[in-house]
């Protein structure tokens, strides 16, 4: 790469003297035309856990949104609350792509680093677009924080950064001074630093800062003072930009928005999008809802949203421990509320009896893991798909439960909606698995209509009609009994997890009984395969290589096929959300393939799932690295496997 | 507002045969809950029994009320989220030494400190019944079983002790063939608002027969059991000359005899049901000194369902469609760009 303009303190024309002493100390371009002809940029703002990047992030978000741009970010932190400032460990990231394209990932490499200090630049530094733009804050590159960063000479001018264009600037000065007005302690003062950096990146982008600037109002209107302050660092950042003259490495970069359909967006994470989507299918069902969760890292977030919804149709109780949560959320299924329970991978091993007996007893029940990296408490802040074999084969006995998985944050929304249906049609616990990852990025997402949106259907006893039904008379397509709940005089009913008579509920070990009972679970869930949509390609063509998988890895492998498309591959994308059962034309799609690849962040267990219910042979290709997919390891992986499609259209 | 219902006992029963071992004192306090529910007016409908896993955790099948049969100690929090998700609805959990006090012990715990307005009837036999007689929390050191076969050696929980320490705001404990007393402290329990946490002590015929034996026999009743009644001295024996003295330099109680020693009776110890440090001293009380029995503690206190108690959201269409545009919303309608 080469290096083409160094610009010094005392080379750079001081456009306002109130920057003079605040003009960065190294400042470094180079030919970046191409870098900034993008229509989409990614940008990684890093720093202290404390640092509020991820508030940054957010904000920034907001602003990309309403410019009109497409996105997808990914808050990407440590399991420490606040750890040790200028640790390597304790880096915390906040990454988001946007821009005129159709973006489904936050981007496998940063275009912008903003860096807080050495440890932020540092780890972040092999990820970057080769000529990306980082900013630093200068003043954290003192000889105590490059020793905590374990470095020992100086990035800034040992030569590390050669390849890059840098911008030094003293942000924690610059900042002090913009809110010294204020009379703020150092502390607070040096608080304000993440909407100075926030100011400088919005004018960068030319986006909006009002949408912030609203946030800080609410967030702080009891201190009127960090109102002031925070609005005061915002501009003075924006106004760096926009005065200090450092046109060469530091320009305004606008993006052309979104070709985005004509309706309404918002931009939402996934935690959001399973809390609305939970409560637009109470809403759908005419049922109320009980919420009952133990705090988990990456599901606690969605305890959160729920808590407060009770005019919504939600009540939310936080219990003792994975096991009370569970079992409170069947108890509120028994009583008549639809329970939903929460949790990630090391909280459902504890829920698994739980929910066997919801399964022995029929009750509805839902149940969202929001995975992470394993086993044990492995990565809780990373994310991992490997909690499948779990939810498809983890519990004892012959105890099938449906699983659906969501795609994107956006996604969670008709997954939680499909989960709840299922649960209530079919008399089912349901497993929706989303991950760590979705639970905490966000995309644009277009506003639902749930007037659009199909009711859902109970088995509640109508209490005219139904006066006579047994409990245990099922419904012919599902199977699933009578939702008889407490209250109703004409159908009292014991149950427990005692096996039961297949008729009466009463308890039965007879031997016939048990037969009869576990083969009309088996049937209950193929059952639900009638109920739901055929799999569909998402694009690409119907032979070739499939690239078949679930989850999160939707956005990286939408991405990664559509490129290989371009370059005339011939692949197609097929991404499932129903993982038990299967879609019923999934095997007879993919056998007109001629190969099929699994990418998973597992060990392989959706392969293994395909192998068991369709006898297919796959190719796996598994990531466990705690981090999503980055479209180029894909497309290489696709490339090794696919055929240009001019081979095979010439023989088809 | 439906009639009041006028149920028998028998009407209380359901059609299911009893099986327990013949002999077993959950026969009698089943007939004291059906007694109970009789006499509460109660409307099957509307109550809900639940329980664990153990022999008494099979009673729900015999009651003829909506009835949960749950997994090994989970069934306080499952009774919990009844409760929570219809409060009008009364609940009862039924569970053992070994559900409720081993495997279970969290969930008792925190079903006591949030007050959950639940009925718990905790039948201890001090032995696990169901699994073949292996010693349990609540057996007495030297307990012989399979699994102790030189006797056990680990101290013993006290079920009361236990719920006082959690913050329980009712506490009573009876003898399961007390057929006068038994149902009058079921309808107490239920009567409360919180958590009724009611220890019955229960015969295990076969294997740890006569474990109470002191404590309900006819002839030594009188002088192992205090009748705690609120506002009474704490008198017991025959001819009530016994009774229950304050240490005030040690805070225990000791056995004191009316007459004996200059003992007269304002020196005993009057029953207060609502003092915590009183219910402490006497739920913790063992041989020689009387057990303690009936309505040890009693205190007012707000239940936790009562905060679930609200209405049916209205206009919930518009409160969801309001959620979804919680954020800043990009309006890209024709309409809103022209």
């Amino acid at each position: 790469m080469r290096l083409l303009w160094i610009c010094k303190k005392s080379t750079v024309k001081p456009s306002a003297l109130t920057y003079y002493a605040a003009l960065p100390s190294v400042c470094k371009a180079m030919n970046t035309q191409e870098l900034w002809q993008k229509t989409s940029h990614v940008v990684r703002f890093a720093g202290d856990s404390g640092d509020g990047i991820q508030l940054q992030g957010a904000q920034f978000t907001q602003a990309s949104a309403l410019t009109g741009h497409d996105l997808a970010t990914f808050p990407d932190f440590p399991a420490e609350i606040r750890a040790p400032a200028g640790t390597r460990f304790g880096v915390s990231a906040f990454q988001i792509q946007f821009g005129g394209d159709r973006i489904t990932t936050p981007g496998d490499a940063p275009d912008v680093l903003v860096a807080f200090n050495p440890a932020a630049l540092i780890v972040n530094l092999s990820q970057l677009t080769p000529g990306a733009l980082v900013i630093v804050d200068e003043s954290a590159f003192n000889e105590q924080r490059l020793k905590r960063a374990e470095l020992a000479s100086n990035p800034l001018s040992d030569g590390t950064l050669s390849d890059f264009q840098v911008c030094a600037i003293d942000i924690a000065a610059l900042t002090l001074e913009s809110v010294k007005p204020f009379g703020l302690g150092a502390k607070d003062s040096g608080r304000c630093k993440n909407f100075w950096a926030l100011g400088l990146i919005l004018w960068m982008f030319d986006q909006p800062r009002e949408p912030t600037a609203q946030w800080i109002r609410r967030r702080f209107s009891r201190e009127p003072s960090l109102v002031d302050a925070n609005l005061a660092a915002l501009n003075a950042g924006h106004a760096y930009g926009e005065t200090a003259e450092l046109g060469a490495v530091l320009a305004q970069h606008p993006i052309p928005s979104a070709p985005l359909e004509s309706v309404e967006y918002r931009t939402i994470t996934g935690a959001e999008a399973l809390a609305l989507g939970l409560v637009a299918a109470g809403e759908l069902a005419d049922i109320e809802m009980m919420f009952c969760s133990y705090p988990i890292t990456p599901a606690s977030s969605l305890l959160h949203q729920l808590t407060g919804l009770e005019d919504a149709g939600v009540t939310t109780f936080q219990a003792e421990d994975e096991i009370a949560a569970v079992c409170s959320a069947i108890g509120a299924s028994y009583a008549g509320k639809l329970g939903l329970t929460s949790s990630s991978g090391p909280g459902v091993a504890l829920k698994t009896e739980a929910l066997g007996l919801a399964v022995a007893a029929e009750l509805p029940l839902v149940l969202v893991n929001s995975q992470r990296a394993g086993p044990s408490t492995g990565m809780p802040t990373k994310t991992e798909q490997s909690d499948l074999y779990q939810a498809v084969y983890g519990r004892n006995a012959d105890t099938p439960i449906p699983v659906v998985a969501s795609r994107s944050p956006g996604d969670c929304f008709d997954t939680a909606i499909e989960a709840v249906r299922i649960a209530l049609q079919h008399m089912t616990p349901v497993i929706m698995l989303t991950d760590g990852y979705i639970a905490n990025a966000s995309e644009l997402w277009p506003l639902p209509d749930i007037d659009q949106y199909a009711s859902i259907s109970t088995t509640r006893p109508d209490p005219l009609m139904d006066k006579d039904t047994k409990v245990f008379a099922r419904d012919p397509a599902t199977e699933a009994r009578l939702w008889a709940t407490p209250g109703d005089p004409n159908h009292i009913y014991r149950v427990g997890g005692i096996e039961k008579d297949y008729n009466t509920g009463n308890i039965s070990y007879d031997a016939a009984n048990h037969q009869r009972m576990t083969d009309m679970r088996s049937r209950k869930l193929a059952n639900v395969a009638k109920f739901i949509p055929k799999q569909r390609i998402e694009q690409g063509s119907a032979h070739g290589l499939a690239v078949v998988a679930w989850g999160s890895t939707y956005g990286a492998v939408f991405q990664a096929v559509k490129e290989m498309l371009r370059e005339g591959f011939d692949v197609g994308q097929i991404h499932l959300r129903h993982l038990n059962p299967l879609p019923s034309n999934l095997g007879a799609l993919l056998s007109r393939f001629n190969q099929v690849l699994v990418p998973e962040l597992n060990a392989g267990q959706l392969a293994t799932v395909l192998r068991d219910r369709l006898v297919l042979p796959v190719i796996q290709h598994n990531q466990v690295n705690g981090q999503p997919f980055a479209v180029a390891d894909l497309k290489a992986v696709i490339r090794a496997h696919a055929t240009r499609s001019m081979k095979e259209t010439s023989h088809g | 507002m439906a009639e009041a219902l006028i149920l028998e006992p028998k009407d209380y029963a359901t059609d299911q045969e009893v099986r327990w071992c013949p002999g077993c004192g959950d026969y009698s306090i089943l007939k004291a809950v059906h007694r109970a529910l009789a006499d509460t007016g109660a409307d099957p409908a509307n109550t809900v029994f639940v329980s664990g896993i153990g022999c008494s955790s099979r009673l729900p099948y015999y009651v003829e009320t909506y009835g949960f049969h749950t997994i090994h100690g989970r069934a306080p929090a499952i009774a919990t989220g009844v409760k929570l998700a219809n409060p009008q609805l009364d609940v009862w959990v039924i569970t053992g030494d070994g559900d409720g006090l081993s495997i279970g012990g969290n969930h008792l715990l925190h079903a006591l400190r949030r007050n959950v307005n639940l009925n718990i009837l905790l039948f201890n036999n001090e032995i696990y019944g169901l699994t073949k007689g292996q010693y349990s929390p609540t057996s007495r050191p030297g307990t012989r079983s399979p699994t102790s076969p030189g006797g056990s050696f680990d101290t013993p929980v006290i079920p009361g002790v236990f719920a006082i320490g959690a913050g329980a705001t009712f506490i009573a404990r009876a003898v399961d063939i007390d057929q006068k007393g038994l149902p009058q402290i079921l309808a107490a329990g239920h009567a409360h608002e919180g958590t009724a946490f009611i220890e019955i002590l229960q015969n295990c015929i076969v294997y740890n027969e006569d474990v109470w034996e002191s404590v309900s026999s006819k002839k030594t009743a009188a002088d192992s059991q205090v009748v705690c009644v609120h506002g009474q001295p704490l008198l017991y024996g025959k001819d009530l000359k016994k009774g229950l003295r304050l240490n005030t330099k040690s805070l225990t109680l000791e056995a004191v005899t009316i007459g004996e020693d200059g003992v007269t009776k304002d020196q005993i110890l009057v029953h207060d049901e609502t003092s915590t440090a009183m219910a402490h001293l006497l739920l913790g009380m063992r041989a020689p000194l009387p057990m303690a029995m009936g309505i040890i503690h009693r205190r007012p206190g707000e239940a936790f369902d009562s905060i679930y108690r609200k209405r049916k959201p209205e206009g919930r269409r518009q409160r969801v469609k309001a959620l979804l545009r919680s954020s800043n919303v990009l309006d890209r309608r024709p309409a809103a760009n022209s």
